[in-house]
């Protein structure tokens, strides 16, 4: 009761006065009815329900508005369970009933109508009642419909916001009413904007003129349409026709600026995956020398790792990727460890071997992975915080998994620039990397350097992985589709240097990402390769090569 | 001299050890990949078949013999299939093969069926443009498809505007052809049609998603017509929903992607989108419901799925065996002639029978995407479609008309020029 307590008594005697005589679509605001308008509703509202059971979807349609016309305290919980497809049919009884799915098959199942708990029933004890898109779409309206009437400002607005996308002039009215006992401004304003989407058709010149003026900063597709008919419309007057052409123009304009930003930053993510993946390879080829071909297998056990990770926190999905980041590190890291002293070391300086070992290592480890967890892809949940888009402007969006991933990177870009600078690990590496035997003239167990090296890259390869575990396929072949990629970004970059790695990534994606407009996916990829293999027959040590005496021989 | 007697009668031993077991036995062989990039989709059709050689032994086997499935391993390997398929038919001397998944793999193992007069049963949907006297297609031909599909879309969908994108290969690009002569026989402009290819395993599809939700935002209805190949579906639903794609503004139809694929799946960001097949797990049919209990014991895990192919392998190995006991031998060529009218049950409640075409009929169905992994049925054809070897819709194939039935049998006649081009299967 509250929003009636706040709004004027006029109005307060206005609404009690609707929703008993007129249908209204409140809930909850039901004061007026006594014990047998009570049974009488539900009487109705029962059988209304029971209409939902047909399998036409039209007759479904019919059904769901007739239930959003009753104001039984269940319309929004009914409507609501047909929209997430919980609500079923008993197939004993053959009443309309909410169910929620157990565990081990079966569900849990509550009267739609009357609300009573009754129990459990088997895999095949209750019937979905299924909805299409179409139907969806309907429910979300007369969703929204009944909760622009909800007590909480917030959700009047998003209510509003839904009606002005679904764009069903139907609606319209739903609006209308409301905005005669609205009272909050905020409110007031997102009602007065989704009213603007329907005053594109109004009769009235001037409030068309405004409408069309006013929608300028909207970009989506439906008001475009719109403008584009009302600019071709020989009905509507010259300075209409006008208007809408002038509108229709500037908000061309916005979409191509927008779409050139969405295209670099496109490029910039799909590169941040580039340097993520080839990052690792940089060190072990790089630094080591050593052909790794089982480089991509690293990347796909830090996938796995995140898989293991969430089926072992049922319920941490939220925060399960924290945990993944250093438990693939450390899976990761210690594989390649073992790689690298039961087999790389016997092999340095024989990198055609190396080369062939490597790849038996790769098939070892992608049937190994298959005869664990089976050949089908293993399902890794999203976490909520990273689905969706980040609006930055309207319009303008960025993906929000592309955009973590994108700081990532360059999260653990700058921590491994650090480990080799700053770190003890990184003196010796870089002393190895230029003469092993001076190294270990001083005192440096290049035995010890070489290991931790190699685990260092095939670590970094297993965080990797949990990024990519983000993006793609959970899959035995998940590295195979990256080794390339990532041997390519490294001799592009220049081998043994990090910085040349990110350059190559970033510059990589983003130009790849601006021919494939024009050229498509696959022409786009070609274009690249054939770019790289152009360049490294210009300068063979690739963008930044290593400078002194390390680097000649 | 005694050496090589022993030696003799060694190799021969091997070489007939065989062929002695064989008499006892009805051989099946199963040609399908359990390693490799196409282990994932066909590793349960292998087991679906072990499952129907397992019930049919149970129910007394075939002509008064046990049957014994013979499983080799292409590998994902398109070369090694037909190497298998040879070991299969000469060394192995199977009655029988079911087997292969992609196109590419089927024309492989084709001059091998053809030259040793084989029997191949093949489950998945494909391209058409072929039939064979050795193959019987089991799964969907394009009419039985894809056409249906994009007919619910432009009649009840009211879909103006399309995209097909699909992975780049034989069967996406031959669908896609036929789809695109379709829609402009329909009326479709050539500015509503957007085509676009990605390589196998594609995964980053920011672009592609933003250039479909331009193409959509230009005010008509708009649909995508998939024929992304399995493993690249997870990332492109992902960013669908990522970048407010959502299955209300433009719906997705894929030919590639069932309860199988959607299984390691994250279902969530897919909810709505459609699939067009010939069965579902969810099909309402007592059929259905005891396939998917024997399936569940047989694989002994609650969580496994049936999919469409499985049920193309189920009515193709009751076929067969309807076709053996009405011919009364496992002959190649006595099998060929009969198993043409044989009708069984399919699993959606209906009945499939062998043309003369070596393509049967089937239903088309329509499905929703669900949360739970499951496809709600939304439409569905009144009644069953006669698989078309050769479409109609492409110039060339149009005149052209399979039917292996005398007097004619021949799997390519010119019906304008009255001449089989001999090729059995070109």
């Amino acid at each position: 009761m509250k929003v009636a307590a706040r709004s004027s008594t006029r109005i307060v005697f206005g609404r009690w006065v609707r929703s008993c005589l007129v249908v209204v679509l409140a809930i909850g605001l039901v004061p007026c009815f006594g014990a047998d308008e009570k049974s009488a509703l539900d009487a109705d509202f029962q059988a209304t329900v029971d209409l939902l059971k047909t399998r036409s979807f039209e007759e479904k349609a019919e059904a769901a508005r007739a239930i959003a016309a009753l104001t039984h305290p269940r319309t929004l919980e009914v409507l609501t369970a047909l929209l997430d497809a919980e609500l079923y049919t008993e197939r004993k009884t053959d009443r309309v009933v909410f169910a929620k799915g157990l565990d081990g098959g079966g569900f849990n199942i509550r009267d739609a109508v009357t609300g009573e708990e009754l129990g459990q029933v088997g895999r095949r004890g209750a019937k979905k009642i299924s909805v299409n898109n179409r139907l969806r779409g309907l429910l979300r309206g007369l969703i929204a419909s009944i909760r622009l009437d909800n007590e909480d400002p917030d959700d009047r607005i998003a209510a509003a916001e839904a009606i002005a996308d679904g764009a069903d002039s139907s609606m319209r009215e739903v609006l209308d009413r409301r905005l005669l006992v609205e009272s909050d401004p905020k409110v007031i304003a997102a009602i007065e904007t989704a009213l603007v989407v329907f005053d594109l058709d109004a009769t009235d010149e001037s409030i068309r003129l405004r409408a069309i003026r006013a929608s300028v900063s909207n970009l989506d597709g439906r008001v475009r349409e719109k403008l584009t008919g009302i600019s071709n419309d020989p009905v509507a007057s010259e300075a209409i026709q006008a208007a809408a052409r002038e509108t229709l123009e500037s908000i061309e304009e916005t979409v191509a600026r927008y779409k050139t930003i969405e295209t670099v930053f496109f490029g910039l993510s799909l590169g941040s995956v580039l340097v993520l993946a080839a990052i690792g390879l940089s060190i072990t080829f790089g630094v080591m020398g050593v052909i790794n071909m089982a480089h991509g297998e690293l990347i796909m056990l830090g996938a796995y790792t995140t898989y293991v990770v969430q089926t072992l926190l049922p319920g941490g999905l939220e925060y399960s990727l924290l945990i993944a980041v250093p438990a693939a590190f450390v899976v990761s890291g210690l594989v390649g460890i073992g790689i690298e002293r039961g087999i790389f070391r016997f092999l340095y300086g024989r990198p055609l071997e190396t080369l062939l070992a490597s790849f038996g290592v790769s098939l070892v480890l992608q049937q190994a992975v298959r005869s664990i967890f089976g050949t089908l892809n293993r399902p890794v949940a999203t976490p909520e915080w990273m689905s969706g888009s980040f609006e930055l402007l309207e319009g303008l969006s960025m993906t929000f998994n592309r955009l973590y991933i994108l700081i990532f990177a360059g999260l653990i870009f700058a921590a491994l620039v650090l480990v080799l600078q700053r770190t003890r690990l990184g003196l010796e590496v870089r002393a190895v990397t230029q003469n092993r035997a001076m190294a270990r003239a001083m005192g440096i167990r290049s035995a010890r350097v070489d290991a931790l090296t190699f685990g260092l890259g095939a670590g970094i390869a297993g965080v990797a992985g949990v990024a990519l575990s983000q993006l793609t396929n959970v899959g035995p072949n998940l590295g195979q589709g990256y080794i390339v990629d990532s041997f390519m970004v490294v001799v592009f970059g220049g081998v043994g240097n990090l910085w040349g790695t990110l350059v190559a990534g970033l510059s990589l994606g983003v130009a790849n990402k601006f021919l494939e407009p024009y050229a498509g996916a696959v022409v786009a990829k070609v274009l690249v390769l054939v770019f790289i293999i152009l360049f490294i027959q210009w300068r063979p040590r690739g963008l930044f090569p290593q400078k002194g005496r390390a680097a000649e021989s | 001299m005694k050496s090589i007697t022993r030696r003799v009668v060694l190799v021969a031993t091997l070489l007939l050890g065989p062929l002695m077991w064989s008499a006892d036995t009805i051989k099946v062989g199963v040609l399908h990949s359990l390693s490799g990039t196409m282990a994932i989709s066909e590793t349960t059709l292998k087991d679906t078949v072990l499952m129907m050689v397992e019930r049919q032994n149970a129910a007394g086997g075939l002509l008064g013999k046990q049957l014994e499935a013979v499983v080799v391993d292409p590998a994902s390997d398109w070369p090694l299939f037909a190497e298998k398929a040879r070991e299969l038919l000469e060394k192995q001397q199977v009655d029988v093969v079911f087997g292969c998944w992609t196109s590419v793999s089927r024309k492989s193992v084709l001059p091998v069926f053809e030259e040793l007069n084989g029997l191949l049963f093949y489950p998945v949907q494909y391209e058409g443009e072929e039939s064979s006297k050795n193959v019987f297609y089991t799964g969907a031909a394009p009419n039985q498809q894809a056409i249906p599909a994009v007919d619910y879309l432009m009649n009840d969908i009211e879909v103006k505007r399309w995209v097909l994108a699909g992975t780049d290969y034989v069967y996406p690009r031959t669908t896609n052809k036929i789809l695109e002569a379709y829609l402009k026989a329909n009326g479709v402009a050539d500015e509503d049609i957007m085509i676009n290819y990605t390589p196998f395993g594609h995964s980053d599809w920011q672009t592609i998603v933003s250039d479909i939700k331009k193409f959509g935002s230009a005010g008509k209805k708009t649909a995508v017509v998939s024929t992304v190949n399995g493993d690249a579906n997870v990332p492109f639903y992902k960013e669908l929903g990522n970048q407010g794609v959502s299955a209300e503004d433009i719906p997705v139809v894929a030919f590639s992607l069932g309860e199988e694929e959607l299984s390691g799946f994250d279902t969530g960001p897919l909810v709505g989108h459609l699939a067009a097949w010939n069965y579902f797990m969810s099909v309402d049919a007592e059929i259905n419901d005891e396939f998917i209990d024997d399936w569940l014991e047989f694989i002994d895990d609650d969580d496994r799925v049936t999919n469409d192919p499985m049920e193309a392998h189920y009515i193709g190995f009751k076929m067969w065996v309807e076709a053996v006991k009405k011919a009364g031998t496992t002959d190649s060529t006595a099998v060929q002639d009969a198993i043409v009218g044989v009708v069984v049950p399919n699993l959606s409640g209906g009945m499939a029978t062998m043309m003369p075409n070596h393509h049967i009929t089937k239903p088309v169905l329509i499905g929703e995407i669900q949360a739970d992994g499951q496809f709600d049925i939304v439409w569905e054809t009144p009644g069953t479609v006669v698989g078309d070897a050769w479409t109609d819709h492409l110039e060339g194939s149009r005149d052209i008309t399979a039917d292996w039935m005398k007097p004619l049998a021949c799997g390519n006649y010119n019906v304008k020029t009255g001449t089989c081009s001999g090729q059995n299967y070109e």
